[in-house]
């Protein structure tokens, strides 16, 4: 099968992406609270206490309008719909009260997954497929956003509007989660964070289309289509 | 042929091994110079693009951490803040009870894979380096484990000293592991013990990942894990591949 190319913008204002990009686990409210109690059972035995990050490497990569595979063996896939922190300088330890100073500005993405119920030692299959992470329209800088920690995001699927979250419901709003994470790991210019994802998130099917919307980053839309047989 | 890069008199150059006239071991740059291993910086040995890395991949190992069935590789990814070369420093938090160093062997891909065959898959490989894939258990959590907390602290695996060429090492699957602290050998393996070998490895991610040139596989550590302290040395030698040296510090050379 040939490789798929997937455009990804790279060179948008006003930093350059660096390709990586890392996603907070259960830092939105709803996802915390939807576990319940199960969170203090086997296997978890406790709520998370530090950042919980997981990485969506290049192969993820995508840009506006890509066209993103459902594989054959799963029915639906997941729509991961949250803000990106797009890192502007070297963020080693920053303080939560600095923090936002970091920051280039923000864009919407689309963190794909396979539906996965366990979150113990999940499958990178569930997250690291092809394609998989959608990101754009463009990065729009910090200063035309001026409280990251109030923006809504709407998720319409073939035009219908299936969810709509807050950033105000995040466990740690941007800037304590800047500040925690770079505790123990340094994000680079380019970096991009994400802030979670709100619980329940919506499920596609291949020959649907999705468009995630968080004003003022605009519209970042995504084409679900069959594998190729 | 195995090939480093290292910093070297204000800038970045390629190397390889030459032994110096007074029988110390150094590095000889394209450009003619030689230096010897203490007076350049080690960087990781290629341009790394995604960092994979496996979990309990050792029968022996698992065995240790008291696991045992596996439906398929465990496998996490790591981001390139994490890498450092040989002869770096890595940092010891203060009040940690276990942190352990994990002898890997690396495998660089040099060309683009997808849903390549293990039969085809080491076509696919540039070369193979040694990796030392620190982890600090106190901050385990049960949520994507590893989580990155523990597995991906800045500086805490280091990757080198050479990148050799799949052409030097037919066989990735009959290598032996060694570490040593402060000389002491405290851990010892061979990759014939993989539960998922190099070849099935690439077959299982580019089922589903394409891989390009770049991305490193850190496929794994066998048994013989035990606590480090900030001052020891360990080393990390695997079999063809040379001798990763790193030392751990204390918090205060990083100025907390």
């Amino acid at each position: 099968m040939p490789c798929v190319q997937y455009t990804v913008p790279m060179d948008v204002a006003p930093y350059r992406l660096s390709g990586r990009v890392y996603g907070a686990l259960l830092n939105h409210r709803s996802a915390l609270a939807a576990l319940g109690n199960s969170v203090n059972e086997a296997p978890y035995k406790a709520p998370p206490k530090a950042p919980v990050l997981y990485i969506k490497p290049r192969n993820t990569l995508a840009g506006n309008e890509a066209a993103v595979t459902v594989p054959r063996q799963v029915p639906e896939l997941e729509i991961g719909a949250t803000l990106g922190i797009v890192i502007g300088r070297t963020a080693c330890r920053v303080s939560e009260r600095t923090a936002l100073e970091f920051v280039a500005g923000y864009l919407i993405v689309n963190d794909v997954s396979v539906p996965h119920a366990r979150y113990y030692r999940p499958s990178i299959r569930q997250k690291a497929r092809d394609g998989f992470c959608p990101l754009g329209p463009r990065v729009v800088a910090r200063a035309l956003v001026p409280n990251p920690d109030a923006l809504q995001i709407c998720v319409y699927i073939n035009g219908q509007l299936q969810q709509s979250a807050t950033t105000a419901d995040l466990q740690r709003p941007v800037a304590a989660l800047l500040a925690d994470v770079t505790e123990f790991m340094t994000l680079a210019p380019g970096d991009v964070l994400t802030v979670g994802v709100a619980h329940p998130a919506p499920r596609v099917r291949a020959g649907q289309r999705v468009a995630i919307e968080i004003d003022p980053l605009g519209r970042l839309e995504t084409l679900f289509v069959g594998e190729p047989s | 042929m195995k090939q480093a890069r290292v910093a070297f008199t204000g800038a970045i150059h390629a190397a390889q091994p030459h032994v110096l006239e007074d029988g110390r071991e150094g590095v000889g740059l394209a450009d003619g110079r030689v230096a010897a291993a203490e007076d350049v910086v080690w960087l990781p040995p290629f341009e790394v693009g995604t960092v994979i890395a496996l979990g309990l991949n050792y029968a022996d190992h698992a065995k240790e951490l008291a696991f045992n069935s596996q439906e398929e590789p465990l496998v996490f990814l790591k981001g390139p803040g994490t890498l450092i070369g040989h002869r770096g420093v890595t940092r010891r938090p203060a009040g940690v009870k276990f942190m352990h160093y994990e002898c890997e062997l690396a495998v660089v891909i040099g060309r683009t894979a997808r849903n390549v065959h293990r039969e085809a898959a080491l076509q696919h490989v540039a070369g193979y380096c040694i990796a030392n894939d620190y982890a600090v258990r106190d901050y385990l959590e049960n949520w994507y484990r590893p989580n990155l907390r523990v597995k991906n602290r800045d500086g805490g695996t280091a990757i080198g000293p050479w990148l050799v060429d799949a052409a030097d090492i037919p066989d990735p699957g009959k290598l032996e592991l060694r570490t040593f602290v402060n000389g002491r050998q405290v851990q010892q393996g061979n990759t014939r013990n993989m539960i998922t070998d190099v070849p099935a490895l690439i077959e299982y991610l580019s089922s589903f990942m394409t891989l390009t040139a770049g991305d490193v596989i850190l496929t794994g550590t066998p048994e013989g894990v035990i606590n480090v302290d900030a001052g020891d040395e360990v080393i990390c030698e695997i079999e063809g591949l040379g001798r990763l040296q790193n030392t751990l510090v204390a918090d205060t050379a990083f100025g907390r």
